[in-house]
């Protein structure tokens, strides 16, 4: 058990490798109810909201899910999160453990009459259930990504979300805390392998889903962060012009993905020639090779590019690859 | 598959959990059970080469899982005179057979007698049970 955001959490349970492929081949289950819940409500919700996501809410209607991220004036990024909406007027943001109390007092200082915002963390446990046969073993039915509905499963009412941080299909459930621990065991009795923080770190990172905290946060830009594409840069919200800018502009130093050509274990915070550095780095269990994410000058951010990693004092060959560095199959 | 619980009586220890086989004037080297299974599968050994020498109680290379590296400890002095291909190519063969296949590199010994101080087999035991 390592400690994280306060949580006391396994970072693996049998084998991180082992749980990794379990997640890619089957099914895997996460307990992340270390997360944050926050609900938004009142008839200028949506105001509120729009003003402070830099995804257009326009287009999320009752019943559907959408990536998001907290800006800052400088176009940073306070939190990465998903909003559901629950009501037109009733929203529910599930964001990073380690940002729940900044988010919080970030979205409380500008509520606005007409809005109210609650951290509810400490009522709901979460539960993501992934890998291709998750949703089968679930007993549930195929619904789209980035939507939600309300079930019984094995007799526990649940918020059954079509989200996860894995690249694979799976569900991420909702629940009152006292419920928890009931549904963990059914869903293990249905065959979901038990995972750990390590194992989710490498599924993650295989697709290219960035870490708030490591690959992303207040210091560093969506566009260089390449998400451009959870950015309604038509709309108005804090950070846009600067967000704006930096796209015509074009970035700097922009966020990609690479593959080790050597046999190296890349990490956080190791220099890549030429003025760059590792964000996120590990050992890919589908590739077997190391992977990871990094910042680089952008005239050695194309896929091709050869870069050079500074391993403890070794310099070691890595290749800018496309995202996602590993592509689920389809299921 | 992780092999199970041992330390062969066969095998002199070092506490930074590195064993050494002695055998005439070389010795083979390697990581114990207890540090394999610390560690979790291995993905990465980064050897030294061979030809380099090694001192006691210096590291000699790296052995890394998916969640942290580690340095290996010489329990001996010498010249490296073979490192482990097998393991090189596939660092899991360390979790599969601490002892045997996933030795990590053989040395000439340059110091008979260093080995005084090395921890036997019982004694090793004692020291991993009270961790």
């Amino acid at each position: 058990m390592v400690p994280f955001a306060g949580w006391e959490m396994p970072v693996q349970y049998e084998g991180v490798i082992q749980e990794h492929r379990a997640v890619r081949s089957d099914c895997g289950v996460f307990d992340v109810s270390h997360m944050g819940e926050f609900e938004v409500e009142g008839p200028k919700a949506h105001i509120l909201l729009q003003s402070l996501l830099s995804n257009d809410l326009e287009k999320l209607e009752p019943g559907g899910a959408q990536y998001t991220l907290l800006t800052n004036e400088r176009g940073g990024i306070v939190d990465d999160l998903i909003v559901y909406r629950l009501e037109p007027g009733r929203y529910l943001l599930i964001v990073n453990a380690a940002n729940r109390e900044p988010d919080f007092q970030w979205l409380k200082e500008r509520e606005i009459p007409g809005s109210d915002v609650r951290d509810v963390s400490d009522e709901y446990a979460l539960l993501a259930v992934q890998g291709p046969r998750a949703i089968e073993r679930l007993g549930l039915e195929d619904a789209p990504a980035f939507t939600f509905a309300m079930a019984k499963l094995h007799g526990i009412e649940c918020m059954v979300n079509r989200t996860g941080y894995t690249g694979e299909r799976g569900v991420e459930l909702m629940v009152p805390q006292e419920d928890a621990e009931q549904l963990w065991d059914r869903v293990l009795e249905r065959g979901a392998v038990p995972c750990g923080l390590g194992a989710r770190d490498t599924l993650r990172l295989e697709v290219c889903y960035p870490l708030h905290g490591n690959d992303i946060g207040p210091d560093t830009d969506a566009i260089s962060a390449g998400l451009g594409w959870v950015c309604a840069l038509e709309t108005e919200f804090t950070g846009a012009d600067e967000l704006r800018r930096i796209k015509e502009a074009g970035p700097e130093r922009v966020l990609v993905a690479f593959v080790m050509q050597e046999s190296a274990v890349p990490r956080q915070g190791m220099m890549i020639a030429g003025g760059g550095e590792v964000t996120s780095g590990t050992h890919s269990p589908m590739l077997d090779r190391g992977i990871g994410m990094g910042y680089v000058p952008a005239a050695l951010a194309d896929p091709g590019t050869e870069l050079g990693i500074d391993v403890r004092g070794r310099e070691r060959r890595a290749r800018v690859v496309t995202k996602p560095i590993y592509k689920p199959e389809e299921g | 598959m992780a092999a199970d619980e041992s330390y062969p009586d066969d095998l002199r220890y070092h506490r930074e959990h590195d064993w050494v086989r002695i055998e005439g004037d070389e010795a083979v080297l390697g990581i114990t059970w207890y540090a394999q299974d610390a560690l979790g599968e291995l993905v990465h050994f980064e050897p030294p080469e061979a030809g380099s020498t090694v001192a006691k109680d210096s590291s000699y290379g790296e052995v890394e899982s998916v969640k942290a590296v580690s340095e290996v400890i010489a329990p001996l002095s010498g010249e490296v005179v073979e490192v482990n291909q097998t393991v090189i190519d596939s660092p899991e063969t360390v979790n599969e057979d601490p002892y045997g296949a996933g030795w990590l590199i053989r040395i000439r010994l340059s110091d008979p007698g260093e080995d005084d101080n090395l921890l036997d087999a019982e004694s090793y035991r004692q020291l991993v049970s009270d961790q």
